[in-house]
């Protein structure tokens, strides 16, 4: 390194045009900002930064939900009719397109968040100007992008198993609003989670213990209505389950409970985690102190 | 009036088992270039934290030229560049990147005439391009630097900017600051490096405890320390007469404080008379790292006050040296 390079008499670019140079002797102050600029960039940063370790973060997850499709799928298919009418296979299909949509937004807010806070460059988010909403936004909205890519993924693979009755979508756009809820919903809990963790450890914990386990028991692999009484019961206190039951609805206009009511609850969570999600970025709850 | 580039009133930051700050007020000139000087835990990066928005004062208020750092968030942010002290990074992304990620978080779009301009001062064109993960600790501590000026802020705070980097690194560092500082920026530097803070500020805050126990101008605080201090090896006894002027007892090695050429012939006198063998004499002027150790000597209280300390001689750890050797500029 060379300190010619700092030479004072080293003549200074001209300013561009929109730089404000308020006369000798201030500092040149930048243009005023523009407004969406600083939440289009954090959005831009987070779907990069699972972008450039796609294996990881995108054909990972795909890859496992297959797993599952060819392990579940052909041991039961002869076995077990979820839904009248429809394979066990197609069953399955929305059952894990979901369940991946949901695991991996949550993975991708919380994972950013909590890297940021451990490794220190959160600082960076922090220090400038981004309001509360742009920073909550941006987070969510990237964990969606995520969630969706997964879910895609997952479902262009596996139509192959049960193309036409998969095909053969009965109310899309229910497809479509479940799967956007469900991957803001997760996006929004992953969000919480990595603002409560301080240790990757504590969120593992959330990952295991809340989000593996609440999916799981979503009617994922199986129609609630196959369950005895107190554990159908227990399933309609889960939110996954709405999200599942809902997404499936969209594809064989069969459901466990009307997508109707399944939109009121999975409305209701999102509403309430929202809530408390920018309440806790407001307050600076773990982030700010 | 201008608004203060940064002011602080009253701020206490409380965490439940510490207080870390116990009311600090401070106000920065704009253009000032301004040090911010205590030990360890003294409270200056919480200080800074809550200047810069990254902590909440428990109470108390604090400004940005003008702009409240809690209300007026927005407009305090823009006018601020903080180099952080921890040397962070996102391994995610080249330098270029990085600082394009920065300028747009500021709401700045096609920054990199301004952001080509930051990587050629500061020595980083070269590395444009190369994963962060791959640079020395040098060169990150740079790219916080570059980051911290994405959005050319009038006031530009540096926690401990030089802490384990070398010297060739210091220096270029200092001259580009210098430079900013010319053209209108406020600086505010915190530094274990006693003689930077000498050489590069013009007004110095101490803390200690969570107090600001000295503010004043560097001048000031130097010429608060009138008189000089003389520094022997002595195998035997003080003799009593000089035993007032005693300001440190290592073993052997003894340092005396006094008032001026006069005392030190005196003092000489007596030693001579008293058949004393003295050895390695030294004797030399005060510093700023005198001034720091007295004001932040543990056998003061955290009693706030301007700075009067010459007579006071109970810095414990007063060094033996006058002058402590200094990096050429």
């Amino acid at each position: 390194m060379s300190a010619e390079t700092l030479k004072d008499t080293r003549p200074r670019p001209q300013p561009a045009p929109d730089v404000v140079s308020p006369g000798p002797g201030r500092p040149t102050i930048a243009p005023q900002a523009q407004s969406w600029v600083g939440f289009r960039t954090l959005l831009y940063k987070e779907v990069l930064r699972f972008w450039k370790v796609a294996f990881q973060t995108i054909a990972a997850p795909v890859l496992t939900g297959v797993l599952y499709l060819l392990v579940f799928g052909q041991v039961l298919d002869k076995h077990v009719e979820a839904f009248p009418g429809v394979s066990y296979i197609a069953f399955l299909v929305p059952g894990l397109t979901m369940m991946s949509v949901l695991q991996n937004a949550f993975a991708n807010s919380s994972s950013s968040l909590i890297q940021s806070k451990i490794t220190g460059n959160l600082v960076f988010m922090l220090l400038p100007p981004l309001s509360n909403a742009e920073f909550f936004a941006a987070y969510v909205l990237a964990a969606i992008v995520r969630g969706l890519a997964v879910g895609l993924g997952v479902f262009a693979v596996t139509l192959w198993f049960a193309p036409s009755a998969l095909l053969a979508m009965q109310a899309p756009l229910w497809v479509l609003v479940f799967a956007l809820l469900g991957a803001a919903l997760l996006g929004v809990l992953g969000l919480i989670a990595g603002i409560v963790s301080d240790k990757f450890d504590q969120l593992a914990a959330f990952q295991s213990f809340i989000v593996m386990p609440a999916t799981f028991l979503a009617g994922v692999f199986y129609s609630v209505h196959s369950l005895p009484t107190l554990w159908q019961a227990v399933s309609h206190a889960n939110p996954f389950f709405y999200l599942v039951d809902g997404f499936r609805y969209g594809f064989f206009a069969q459901a466990d409970v009307s997508p109707w009511v399944s939109l009121a609850v999975v409305l209701t969570a999102l509403a309430v985690t929202t809530a408390a999600a920018y309440r806790m970025i407001a307050r600076g709850t773990r982030i700010r102190n | 009036m201008n608004p203060a580039a940064i002011e602080t009133t009253n701020v206490v930051k409380r965490y439940p088992r510490t207080t870390a700050l116990d009311g600090v007020s401070l106000r920065v000139e704009q253009g000032e270039f301004f040090g911010l000087l205590g030990p360890n835990g003294a409270g200056k990066t919480t200080l800074i934290s809550i200047v810069a928005g990254l902590a909440r004062a428990t109470s108390g208020t604090a400004c940005v030229l003008g702009h409240d750092v809690t209300a007026d968030y927005r407009a305090a942010r823009r006018a601020l560049g903080v180099v952080p002290q921890e040397l962070v990074f996102d391994p995610f992304f080249t330098v270029r990147e990085t600082l394009r990620l920065q300028s747009g978080y500021f709401g700045l779009r096609d920054n990199d005439g301004w952001i080509d301009e930051l990587l050629d001062n500061l020595a980083l064109t070269a590395k444009a391009e190369t994963n962060m993960r791959a640079l020395s600790g040098g060169m990150k501590r740079r790219v916080l630097v570059a980051q911290a000026l994405v959005h050319r802020p009038p006031v530009i705070v540096l926690d401990e900017p030089t802490a384990g980097v070398d010297v060739e690194l210091r220096q270029t560092l200092w001259r580009f600051i210098r430079r900013l500082n010319r053209e209108g920026h406020t600086i505010v530097l915190t530094t274990h490096y006693l003689e930077e803070a000498q050489e590069l500020c013009s007004r110095i805050a101490m803390l200690k405890a969570g107090r600001v126990v000295a503010l004043d101008s560097t001048r000031a605080l130097l010429a608060g320390l009138e008189g000089v201090r003389m520094s022997f090896r002595l195998a035997g006894e003080l003799p009593a007469a000089l035993a007032g002027k005693l300001a440190e007892r290592d073993g052997v090695r003894v340092a005396l404080r006094l008032s001026g050429a006069e005392e030190v012939e005196c003092a000489l006198g007596e030693l001579r008379m008293a058949g004393a063998r003295i050895e390695d004499l030294e004797v030399g002027h005060a510093d700023l790292e005198d001034v720091f150790l007295q004001l932040t000597s543990d056998r003061r209280t955290g009693e706030s006050f301007l700075p009067s300390p010459a007579s006071a001689g109970e810095g414990p750890g007063v060094r033996a040296s006058g002058h402590p050797t200094r990096q050429t500029a």
